[in-house]
């Protein structure tokens, strides 16, 4: 249980971060809060020839709203996003997610981006990112792009991350007023993945009628599912909207596997059901706003 | 893949350590600085027996590389107590409540706890609980650490 070798680097800034990372290409991997890594390199999951530790960049470690939404810089701490009050009064949902991932202990080290980058389909965030539109931003040397949540996912511990970027912030885009967001989950211990997992975005007009709502499950699919549900509850009145049709358009929707935690048909019933809560949540915040 | 030269700042004593880039922070305190307290359950951040104050901030020391707290203040349970020895509030409540039996669990939970008392110093069963939620521990069943925690929150009251 203990990392095999590789070569360590330490850039002290951005820029030599990614000449670091462009020489070491396909055999480099960025090393930031290392609770996802460092696990993977003790079980000899994943052995690269050069680790490149980016937590001396401090012009990373930061968190700022914007017009259009909530930037977090790449070293930004899962415990700074969820204690950040601006953050919560922009986005709710990031502290509502946030509280989901892990224990305390792990989110004093964890980054927001990295949980991005390494895209686990029982991860809070990548359903977050992907129910709000957000995006991550992607750096190589002389070149940034970036990448549309729906297009970054692209299998279990896959994203659209080349070998040699460095992905240096993400965006969770901030919503028009009388919106509302819940994020509900079961899991088997305090702390751990999720069986089944359910992000909720509901929309309403001045009258409080539904405009959009929709859901981002986890641990439905080998990436996150997002699921329309505008249709199947009507543009009606939230508080006569009908959710538990949302809940059975989500069932059919998702792919849930089995595994020693959960058979596929529980985390199908869960998904509908947290989904159904979670819906109704967040119809009720955003009635509230 | 040479040595890498870096300085620890452990319990208020400048350590400086040549180690490799692929030791884990929980080895180099056991091994290179001889610091045993700090015990190694499963590495890989799930018993939290490992965990150490980092800047004040507990962290798991298995999934941190010895070379990325370089420059940083660790703490370890050899650095709750006073100079003189003294038990801190934390380790005397602890042993008052008999909320450890084999011991295992317990610098983990030390570490922990005395970060969650500095930050909430009055907390409820249930952040408590929250806070705890990371350790774990095969002997006593929890009931004596919650027991534990409150008795400490009491002792840093009455001593404030
Ligand atoms: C006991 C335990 C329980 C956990 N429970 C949960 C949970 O319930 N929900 C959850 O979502 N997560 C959970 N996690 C994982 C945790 O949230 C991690 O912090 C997160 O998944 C990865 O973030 P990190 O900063 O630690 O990344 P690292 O571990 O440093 O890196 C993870 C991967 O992303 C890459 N990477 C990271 N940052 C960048 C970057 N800026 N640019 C390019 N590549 C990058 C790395 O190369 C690596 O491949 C748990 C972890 C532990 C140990
Ligand atoms: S040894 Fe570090 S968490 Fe178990
Ligand atoms: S006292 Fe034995 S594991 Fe906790």
């Amino acid at each position: 249980m203990k990392p095999p070798p590789f070569d360590y680097h330490a850039p002290g800034s951005v820029a030599e971060a990614l000449e670091t990372l462009a020489e070491a290409g396909e055999h480099g991997k960025v090393l930031a809060g290392g609770q996802s890594l460092i696990p993977m390199l003790n079980m000899r999951l994943a052995a690269p020839g050069h680790i490149v530790d980016v937590n001396r960049l401090a012009e990373l470690a930061t968190v700022s709203v914007e017009s259009d939404g909530v930037r977090v810089g790449a070293l930004a701490r899962h415990a700074q996003v969820e204690r950040a009050e601006q953050v919560a009064a922009a986005q709710p949902l990031l502290r509502q997610a946030l509280r989901l991932v892990a224990h305390p202990v792990i989110r004093n080290r964890g980054t927001v981006v990295g949980s991005l980058v390494h895209a686990d389909p029982a991860a809070e965030l990548p359903a977050v990112l992907i129910l709000l539109g957000g995006s991550v931003r992607l750096a190589r040397p002389g070149a940034t792009r970036d990448v549309p949540a729906a297009g970054f996912f692209t299998g279990p511990l896959e994203s659209a991350l080349r070998p040699g970027e460095l992905a240096v912030s993400a965006l969770f885009p901030t919503l028009p007023p009388r919106s509302g967001t819940a994020f509900h989950e079961v899991s088997r211990r305090h702390g751990d993945y999720a069986v089944a997992g359910v992000a909720a975005l509901v929309r309403l007009d001045d009258d409080l009628r539904v405009v959009t709502a929709g859901v981002a499950c986890v641990s439905a699919g080998p990436v996150p599912v997002l699921v329309d549900v505008t249709e199947a509850c009507g543009h009606r009145p939230a508080a006569s909207a009908d959710w538990a049709s949302a809940a059975r358009a989500v069932r059919d929707r998702i792919e849930p596997e089995t595994d020693v935690h959960a058979s596929a048909d529980y985390r199908r019933h869960l998904t509908g059901t947290l989904a159904e809560r979670a819906l109704r949540d967040a119809a009720r915040a955003a009635s509230d706003e | 893949m040479t040595d890498i030269a870096i300085t620890l700042t452990v319990n208020g004593v400048v350590r400086r350590v040549e180690t490799p880039g692929r030791r884990l922070l929980s080895d180099c305190l056991r091994h290179d600085l001889g610091l045993t307290g700090t015990h190694v359950g499963c590495e890989h951040g799930v018993c939290g027996c490992c965990t150490v104050l980092l800047d004040g901030e507990p962290v798991r020391s298995c999934l941190m590389l010895a070379a990325t707290a370089d420059g940083h203040e660790i703490t370890t349970v050899e650095g709750l107590a006073a100079p003189d020895g003294t038990l801190s509030p934390v380790q005397r409540a602890f042993a008052e409540c008999h909320g450890l039996q084999c011991g295992f669990c317990t610098p983990g939970f030390l570490c922990t706890v005395t970060a969650l008392l500095r930050d909430n110093p009055a907390p409820t069963d249930e952040e408590v609980l929250e806070g705890v939620s990371g350790n774990l521990c095969r002997c006593t069943g929890y009931q004596n650490i919650v027991k534990s925690v409150h008795r400490a929150a009491e002792i840093i009251a009455e001593e404030s």
